[in-house]
Protein backbone atom coordinates (compact mmCIF):
# COMPACT_ATOMS: atom_id res chain seq x y z
CA UNK A 1 0.00 0.00 0.00
CA UNK A 2 1.58 3.25 -1.04
CA UNK A 3 1.28 6.71 0.68
CA UNK A 4 -0.38 8.35 -3.00
CA UNK A 5 -3.33 6.26 -2.00
CA UNK A 6 -3.67 8.24 1.33
CA UNK A 7 -5.72 11.04 0.19
CA UNK A 8 -8.34 8.85 -1.64
CA UNK A 9 -9.26 6.66 1.12
CA UNK A 10 -10.37 9.63 3.72
CA UNK A 11 -13.89 9.16 4.37
CA UNK A 12 -16.31 11.90 3.68
CA UNK A 13 -16.91 13.31 7.01
CA UNK A 14 -13.25 13.11 7.31
CA UNK A 15 -13.37 15.20 4.22
CA UNK A 16 -16.03 17.67 5.62
CA UNK A 17 -13.88 17.99 8.65
CA UNK A 18 -11.46 19.34 6.46
CA UNK A 19 -13.29 21.87 4.75
CA UNK A 20 -13.14 25.18 5.97
CA UNK A 21 -16.64 26.62 6.36
CA UNK A 22 -19.00 23.74 7.13
CA UNK A 23 -22.29 25.38 7.28
CA UNK A 24 -21.36 26.33 3.53
CA UNK A 25 -19.94 23.10 2.68
CA UNK A 26 -23.67 21.73 4.16
CA UNK A 27 -23.99 18.94 6.58
CA UNK A 28 -23.93 15.95 4.80
CA UNK A 29 -28.01 16.08 4.74
CA UNK A 30 -30.13 17.18 1.98
CA UNK A 31 -33.35 18.86 3.07
CA UNK A 32 -35.17 18.46 0.14
CA UNK A 33 -37.13 21.03 -1.78
CA UNK A 34 -40.84 22.08 -1.66
CA UNK A 35 -41.57 19.96 -4.19
CA UNK A 36 -39.83 16.84 -2.57
CA UNK A 37 -42.16 17.79 0.56
CA UNK A 38 -45.46 18.09 -1.16
CA UNK A 39 -44.99 14.67 -3.34
CA UNK A 40 -44.19 12.99 -0.20
CA UNK A 41 -47.19 14.35 1.70
CA UNK A 42 -49.58 13.48 -1.11
CA UNK A 43 -48.48 10.09 -1.20
CA UNK A 44 -48.67 9.75 2.79
CA UNK A 45 -52.62 11.23 1.85
CA UNK A 46 -53.13 8.81 -0.31
CA UNK A 47 -51.76 5.90 1.34
CA UNK A 48 -53.69 6.54 4.55
CA UNK A 49 -56.68 7.25 3.27
CA UNK A 50 -57.13 4.09 1.60
CA UNK A 51 -56.04 1.68 4.19
CA UNK A 52 -58.88 4.33 6.63
CA UNK A 53 -61.54 3.39 4.14
CA UNK A 54 -60.96 -0.31 3.06
CA UNK A 55 -61.63 -0.78 7.10
CA UNK A 56 -64.50 1.81 7.70
CA UNK A 57 -66.28 0.55 4.80
CA UNK A 58 -65.71 -2.77 5.30
CA UNK A 59 -64.47 -3.30 1.32
CA UNK A 60 -62.88 -6.62 1.72
CA UNK A 61 -64.75 -9.29 3.68
CA UNK A 62 -61.83 -11.64 4.34
CA UNK A 63 -60.33 -10.48 7.52
CA UNK A 64 -56.16 -11.68 6.72
CA UNK A 65 -56.97 -10.48 3.56
CA UNK A 66 -57.64 -6.90 4.87
CA UNK A 67 -55.08 -7.56 7.16
CA UNK A 68 -52.07 -8.00 5.26
CA UNK A 69 -53.35 -5.67 2.78
CA UNK A 70 -54.20 -2.58 5.51
CA UNK A 71 -49.66 -3.65 6.50
CA UNK A 72 -48.56 -3.53 3.29
CA UNK A 73 -50.13 0.35 3.41
CA UNK A 74 -48.11 0.91 6.54
CA UNK A 75 -44.93 -0.30 5.50
CA UNK A 76 -45.19 1.70 1.83
CA UNK A 77 -46.15 4.77 4.04
CA UNK A 78 -43.07 4.21 6.48
CA UNK A 79 -40.68 4.38 3.35
CA UNK A 80 -42.25 7.39 1.72
CA UNK A 81 -41.88 9.61 4.75
CA UNK A 82 -38.26 8.08 5.49
CA UNK A 83 -36.94 8.90 1.28
CA UNK A 84 -39.73 12.29 1.78
CA UNK A 85 -39.40 13.64 5.19
CA UNK A 86 -36.82 11.79 7.36
CA UNK A 87 -34.23 12.06 3.93
CA UNK A 88 -32.77 8.80 4.29
CA UNK A 89 -30.15 8.14 2.12
CA UNK A 90 -26.93 5.77 1.55
CA UNK A 91 -24.39 9.33 1.68
CA UNK A 92 -25.98 11.29 4.32
CA UNK A 93 -23.27 11.17 7.03
CA UNK A 94 -20.92 8.99 5.29
CA UNK A 95 -23.44 6.54 5.40
CA UNK A 96 -24.12 5.51 9.30
CA UNK A 97 -27.51 7.07 9.01
CA UNK A 98 -28.41 4.18 6.75
CA UNK A 99 -26.12 1.68 8.84
CA UNK A 100 -27.80 2.74 11.62
CA UNK A 101 -31.27 2.25 9.98
CA UNK A 102 -30.36 -1.42 8.93
CA UNK A 103 -29.10 -2.65 12.09
CA UNK A 104 -32.46 -1.72 13.93
CA UNK A 105 -35.01 -2.55 11.42
CA UNK A 106 -33.10 -5.99 11.79
CA UNK A 107 -33.50 -6.17 15.55
CA UNK A 108 -36.96 -4.89 15.26
CA UNK A 109 -37.93 -7.62 12.84
CA UNK A 110 -36.42 -10.36 15.52
CA UNK A 111 -37.97 -8.34 18.57
CA UNK A 112 -41.32 -8.13 16.75
CA UNK A 113 -41.43 -11.87 14.99
CA UNK A 114 -39.69 -13.84 17.57
CA UNK A 115 -41.94 -12.36 20.32
CA UNK A 116 -45.40 -13.14 18.64
CA UNK A 117 -43.85 -16.43 17.19
CA UNK A 118 -42.92 -17.35 21.04
CA UNK A 119 -45.52 -16.15 22.74
CA UNK A 120 -48.04 -17.96 20.42
CA UNK A 121 -46.61 -21.07 20.34
CA UNK A 122 -46.71 -21.02 23.92
CA UNK A 123 -50.49 -19.98 23.96
CA UNK A 124 -51.25 -22.81 22.04
CA UNK A 125 -49.36 -25.47 23.93
CA UNK A 126 -50.46 -24.19 27.35
CA UNK A 127 -53.88 -23.76 27.38
CA UNK A 128 -56.27 -25.74 29.51
CA UNK A 129 -58.11 -27.01 26.63
CA UNK A 130 -55.43 -28.62 24.87
CA UNK A 131 -55.10 -31.16 27.76
CA UNK A 132 -58.22 -33.43 26.59
CA UNK A 133 -57.94 -36.43 29.13
CA UNK A 134 -58.73 -34.84 32.88
CA UNK A 135 -56.95 -38.29 33.92
CA UNK A 136 -54.10 -37.12 32.69
CA UNK A 137 -53.91 -33.77 35.02
CA UNK A 138 -53.57 -36.42 38.12
CA UNK B 1 -3.24 4.75 5.87
CA UNK B 2 -0.53 7.55 6.41
CA UNK B 3 0.55 5.33 9.36
CA UNK B 4 0.99 2.03 7.24
CA UNK B 5 3.19 4.23 4.87
CA UNK B 6 5.37 5.10 7.37
CA UNK B 7 5.92 1.55 9.05
CA UNK B 8 6.72 0.72 5.22
CA UNK B 9 9.55 3.52 5.56
CA UNK B 10 11.24 2.17 8.92
CA UNK B 11 9.06 3.91 10.91
CA UNK B 12 7.44 2.89 14.44
CA UNK B 13 4.16 2.18 13.73
CA UNK B 14 1.07 4.74 14.81
CA UNK B 15 -2.39 3.50 15.70
CA UNK B 16 -3.47 6.81 16.79
CA UNK B 17 -3.78 10.09 15.76
CA UNK B 18 -1.63 12.19 17.90
CA UNK B 19 -2.36 15.67 16.15
CA UNK B 20 -6.01 16.94 17.20
CA UNK B 21 -7.50 17.24 13.95
CA UNK B 22 -10.60 20.14 13.88
CA UNK B 23 -14.18 19.28 14.14
CA UNK B 24 -16.80 21.56 12.61
CA UNK B 25 -18.92 22.62 15.68
CA UNK B 26 -22.15 20.51 16.18
CA UNK B 27 -20.15 18.23 13.09
CA UNK B 28 -21.48 15.07 15.15
CA UNK B 29 -25.37 16.20 16.17
CA UNK B 30 -27.42 14.84 13.81
CA UNK B 31 -25.59 11.95 13.49
CA UNK B 32 -25.96 11.34 17.55
CA UNK B 33 -29.19 12.22 17.45
CA UNK B 34 -29.99 9.83 14.41
CA UNK B 35 -28.43 6.81 16.75
CA UNK B 36 -30.91 7.84 19.69
CA UNK B 37 -33.77 8.07 17.34
CA UNK B 38 -32.95 4.45 16.85
CA UNK B 39 -32.98 3.77 20.15
CA UNK B 40 -35.76 5.47 20.88
CA UNK B 41 -37.22 2.95 17.76
CA UNK B 42 -36.64 0.26 19.80
CA UNK B 43 -38.74 1.02 22.89
CA UNK B 44 -41.58 1.10 20.09
CA UNK B 45 -40.31 -1.75 18.44
CA UNK B 46 -40.85 -3.48 21.87
CA UNK B 47 -44.11 -1.89 22.52
CA UNK B 48 -45.48 -2.95 19.39
CA UNK B 49 -44.68 -6.54 20.59
CA UNK B 50 -46.01 -6.13 23.48
CA UNK B 51 -49.43 -4.99 21.97
CA UNK B 52 -49.47 -7.80 19.77
CA UNK B 53 -48.93 -10.38 21.82
CA UNK B 54 -51.71 -8.97 24.47
CA UNK B 55 -54.24 -7.16 21.96
CA UNK B 56 -55.86 -9.73 22.01
CA UNK B 57 -56.79 -10.40 25.62
CA UNK B 58 -60.04 -8.81 26.11
CA UNK B 59 -60.66 -10.57 29.87
CA UNK B 60 -64.57 -10.36 28.46
CA UNK B 61 -64.30 -6.35 28.35
CA UNK B 62 -64.91 -3.84 25.61
CA UNK B 63 -62.78 -4.73 22.27
CA UNK B 64 -61.19 -2.42 19.72
CA UNK B 65 -64.77 -2.35 17.65
CA UNK B 66 -66.49 -0.95 20.64
CA UNK B 67 -63.33 1.55 22.04
CA UNK B 68 -62.38 2.89 18.91
CA UNK B 69 -64.01 5.85 16.98
CA UNK B 70 -62.00 5.41 13.30
CA UNK B 71 -63.56 8.90 12.60
CA UNK B 72 -61.86 10.59 15.09
CA UNK B 73 -58.44 8.96 14.10
CA UNK B 74 -58.40 10.00 10.95
CA UNK B 75 -58.41 13.56 11.75
CA UNK B 76 -55.73 13.08 14.18
CA UNK B 77 -53.76 11.15 12.07
CA UNK B 78 -54.86 13.74 9.07
CA UNK B 79 -53.64 16.54 11.96
CA UNK B 80 -50.18 14.98 12.91
CA UNK B 81 -49.86 14.14 8.65
CA UNK B 82 -50.55 18.01 7.70
CA UNK B 83 -47.77 18.90 10.61
CA UNK B 84 -45.33 16.75 9.19
CA UNK B 85 -45.52 18.89 5.44
CA UNK B 86 -45.79 22.32 7.68
CA UNK B 87 -42.60 21.78 9.44
CA UNK B 88 -40.90 20.55 6.20
CA UNK B 89 -42.03 24.03 5.09
CA UNK B 90 -40.58 25.64 7.98
CA UNK B 91 -37.04 24.17 7.25
CA UNK B 92 -37.11 25.31 3.47
CA UNK B 93 -37.82 28.70 4.95
CA UNK B 94 -34.98 28.34 7.31
CA UNK B 95 -33.22 27.25 4.53
CA UNK B 96 -33.67 30.41 2.81
CA UNK B 97 -32.82 32.35 5.79
CA UNK B 98 -36.53 33.66 6.34
CA UNK B 99 -36.72 33.98 10.10
CA UNK B 100 -40.28 35.25 10.22
CA UNK B 101 -41.48 32.36 7.71
CA UNK B 102 -39.34 29.50 10.42
CA UNK B 103 -41.54 31.25 13.06
CA UNK B 104 -45.01 30.99 11.46
CA UNK B 105 -44.53 27.37 9.87
CA UNK B 106 -43.18 25.88 13.42
CA UNK B 107 -46.07 27.67 15.07
CA UNK B 108 -48.54 26.25 13.06
CA UNK B 109 -47.15 22.86 13.45
CA UNK B 110 -46.86 23.19 16.95
CA UNK B 111 -50.98 23.88 16.89
CA UNK B 112 -51.39 20.65 14.73
CA UNK B 113 -49.24 18.51 17.47
CA UNK B 114 -51.53 20.05 20.16
CA UNK B 115 -54.68 19.37 18.14
CA UNK B 116 -53.63 15.66 18.17
CA UNK B 117 -52.42 15.57 21.03
CA UNK B 118 -56.40 17.39 22.41
CA UNK B 119 -57.85 14.25 20.50
CA UNK B 120 -55.35 11.60 22.19
CA UNK B 121 -56.31 12.71 25.34
CA UNK B 122 -60.08 13.41 24.53
CA UNK B 123 -60.23 9.66 23.73
CA UNK B 124 -58.65 8.62 26.45
CA UNK B 125 -60.50 10.10 28.62
CA UNK B 126 -64.10 8.93 26.95
CA UNK B 127 -62.46 5.54 27.45
CA UNK B 128 -61.63 6.03 30.95
CA UNK B 129 -65.12 7.45 31.66
CA UNK B 130 -66.47 4.22 30.24
CA UNK B 131 -64.74 1.90 32.57
CA UNK B 132 -61.93 0.73 29.52
CA UNK B 133 -59.33 1.90 32.48
CA UNK B 134 -55.11 -0.02 31.64
CA UNK B 135 -56.05 -2.11 34.30
CA UNK B 136 -59.37 -3.29 32.75
CA UNK B 137 -57.45 -6.20 30.64
CA UNK B 138 -54.29 -6.68 28.88
CA UNK B 139 -55.35 -5.28 25.71
CA UNK B 140 -56.09 -2.11 27.61
CA UNK B 141 -52.30 -2.13 29.74
CA UNK B 142 -50.51 -2.41 25.89
CA UNK B 143 -53.44 0.48 24.77
CA UNK B 144 -52.31 2.65 27.54
CA UNK B 145 -48.77 2.13 27.18
CA UNK B 146 -48.30 2.25 23.67
CA UNK B 147 -50.25 5.22 22.55
CA UNK B 148 -49.52 6.97 25.92
CA UNK B 149 -46.16 6.52 25.14
CA UNK B 150 -46.45 7.96 22.09
CA UNK B 151 -48.44 10.91 23.22
CA UNK B 152 -45.77 11.30 25.55
CA UNK B 153 -43.21 11.79 22.88
CA UNK B 154 -45.41 14.39 21.04
CA UNK B 155 -45.56 16.48 24.63
CA UNK B 156 -42.07 16.62 24.50
CA UNK B 157 -41.79 17.30 20.72
CA UNK B 158 -44.49 20.51 21.33
CA UNK B 159 -42.77 21.19 24.64
CA UNK B 160 -39.45 21.20 22.53
CA UNK B 161 -40.83 23.35 19.39
CA UNK B 162 -42.17 26.23 21.92
CA UNK B 163 -38.24 26.97 23.66
CA UNK B 164 -37.05 26.75 20.20
CA UNK B 165 -39.41 29.38 19.21
CA UNK B 166 -38.40 31.32 22.38
CA UNK B 167 -34.52 30.81 21.28
CA UNK B 168 -35.15 31.65 17.60
CA UNK B 169 -37.69 34.65 18.50
CA UNK B 170 -34.26 36.22 21.10
CA UNK B 171 -31.44 34.99 19.04
CA UNK B 172 -32.66 34.71 15.35
CA UNK B 173 -31.22 31.76 12.85
CA UNK B 174 -27.87 31.13 14.41
CA UNK B 175 -26.17 28.13 13.70
CA UNK B 176 -26.51 26.82 17.01
CA UNK B 177 -30.65 27.04 16.51
CA UNK B 178 -30.54 25.82 13.13
CA UNK B 179 -29.04 22.44 14.05
CA UNK B 180 -31.74 22.38 17.09
CA UNK B 181 -34.42 23.13 14.51
CA UNK B 182 -32.51 19.96 12.27
CA UNK B 183 -33.27 17.59 15.12
CA UNK B 184 -36.41 18.32 16.17
CA UNK B 185 -37.44 17.88 12.30
CA UNK B 186 -36.04 14.56 12.83
CA UNK B 187 -37.77 13.88 15.87
CA UNK B 188 -40.89 15.05 14.70
CA UNK B 189 -40.74 12.97 11.57
CA UNK B 190 -40.01 9.95 13.07
CA UNK B 191 -42.46 10.57 15.37
CA UNK B 192 -45.10 10.75 12.43
CA UNK B 193 -43.54 7.21 11.36
CA UNK B 194 -44.37 5.88 14.55
CA UNK B 195 -48.08 6.81 13.91
CA UNK B 196 -47.95 5.10 11.27
CA UNK B 197 -47.67 2.18 12.80
CA UNK B 198 -50.19 2.70 15.65
CA UNK B 199 -53.10 3.64 13.54
CA UNK B 200 -52.65 0.34 11.09
CA UNK B 201 -51.72 -2.18 13.80
CA UNK B 202 -54.23 -0.27 16.86
CA UNK B 203 -56.87 1.24 15.06
CA UNK B 204 -57.51 -0.48 11.65
CA UNK B 205 -56.25 -3.88 12.38
CA UNK B 206 -58.26 -3.56 15.81
CA UNK B 207 -61.42 -3.14 14.31
CA UNK B 208 -60.81 -5.84 11.64
CA UNK B 209 -59.91 -8.07 14.94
Amino acid sequence: MSASTSTDTLSPSQKAHAHPNPEVHGDGHDHGTRRTYLIGFALSVVLTAIPFWLVMNNVIADTMIATLVIMAFGVVQIFVHMVYFLHMNTKSEGGWTMMAAIFTIIVIVIALSGSLWVMFHLNTNMMPGHIMNPADLI
Amino acid sequence: MSSHAKAAEGEAPQFYELVPHHHAPHGSTQIGFWIYLMSDCLIFASLFAIYGVLGGNFAAGPSPAHLFNLQLVAVSTGALLLSSITYGFAMLDMDEGKKTGTLVWLVITGLLGAVFLGLTLYEFYHMIHEGAVPQRSAFLSAFFVLVGTHALHVTFGILWLVTLLVQIGMKGLIPANRIRVQCLSMFWHFLDVIWIGVFTVVYLMGMLR
